[in-house]
């Protein structure tokens, strides 16, 4: 499969970031766990389950995560089967949840995670937000993408939400183009 | 109620347009179809115009067809005014590999320029 690739990516790769898993003491001095998730795929769809329907509607993004507990498992079923995912954890709960999905038609004929580009999303609960969570999370998922050979990532944020796209700069992002509401912004990991 | 319903060559528009004539269907509104080109697109007016006539016998729904030339957004909500329409339908997003909806340049601007109610079709 040749790669093509129809979006703008800045030419040198950013990072390095940390591959997972990490430590992190959040500012309410909770000690949160960073890590790719893994285990048997029924159990981390139920544990992913319980935190999304806790999720405040108010957080959605452009539709997601949706809503419903039957609507969330079906959501995340193609998520954990074909993407990266972190997980951060406190204790035994998850509050936040950062993925990558492969940006094709036919994920089974992809022979290289660098054939691909990939779509990135960051969920953190509300309880657990402002505190860097999202940051962490975000930096542990790109390590733990480049470690896996991706090379290029991409997402969409609402052009009105100035905090994340700051904070998508902060960590390497580039805007790339906007598609009307939503402003795209892409990465070079490798 | 005289809807005007705006498409373009897309798998969108094509689920826009079953949906609307279902609607159609059971409120009994009256319909028009306005075919608006994107050089993008994945299929031609011409095209989408063979299909629109199909979908509307097979439904038995009477509407008048209507190509619209120029910058899509703009001639969609500048006949819709101008002929009276009460209500502008088009399709309400794509969704990308991680399932965010995503709006296009045209939603965007009959949303932000139309005068008449704009429906989004999910």
């Amino acid at each position: 499969m040749r790669p093509t690739r129809t979006r703008v990516y800045p030419d040198e790769p950013a990072g390095p970031f940390p591959s997972p898993p990490t430590t992190y003491e959040d500012p309410e001095g909770r000690e949160i766990v960073l890590e790719t998730l893994e285990g048997d795929a029924e159990t981390a769809i139920e544990a992913l389950t319980d935190m999304y329907v806790q999720f405040d509607p108010a957080d959605r993004a452009q539709g997601i995560p949706p809503t419903g507990e039957d609507r969330i498992r079906q959501w995340l079923e193609p998520i954990l089967a074909k993407g990266h995912n972190v997980v951060a954890r406190h204790g035994d709960d998850f509050v936040g949840h950062a993925t990558l999905v492969p940006d094709t038609d036919d994920p089974d004929s992809m022979d290289e995670d660098s054939d691909v580009e990939w779509e990135l999303a960051i969920f953190v609960l509300q309880d657990y937000q402002r505190g860097g969570i999202g940051t962490q999370l975000l930096e542990n998922l790109l390590g733990a993408a480049c470690d896996a050979g991706v090379s290029h990532v991409w997402l969409t944020v609402e052009r009105w939400n100035g905090p994340a796209i700051a904070l998508y700069e902060r960590v390497g992002f580039e805007l790339c183009g906007t598609e009307s509401f939503e402003q795209e912004m892409s990465i070079r990991l490798r | 109620m005289h809807v005007l319903l705006g498409l373009e060559g897309s798998d969108e528009s094509l689920k826009t347009l079953e949906k609307t004539l279902d609607r159609v269907q059971e409120v009994g509104d009256e319909l028009t179809v306005a075919l608006v080109g994107k050089p993008e697109a994945k299929r031609s007016v011409e095209e989408m115009r063979d299909l629109t006539r199909d979908h509307l016998e097979t439904e038995g729904v009477d509407a008048d067809i209507k190509v619209l030339d120029g910058d899509p957004g703009s001639a969609l909500v500048e006949y819709a005014e101008a002929e009276g329409f009460d209500q502008l339908v088009i399709g309400g997003g794509t969704r990308s590999p991680m399932g965010k909806v995503r709006l296009g340049p045209i939603t965007e601007f009959v949303l932000l320029n139309a005068t008449i109610t704009v429906k989004l079709v999910r």
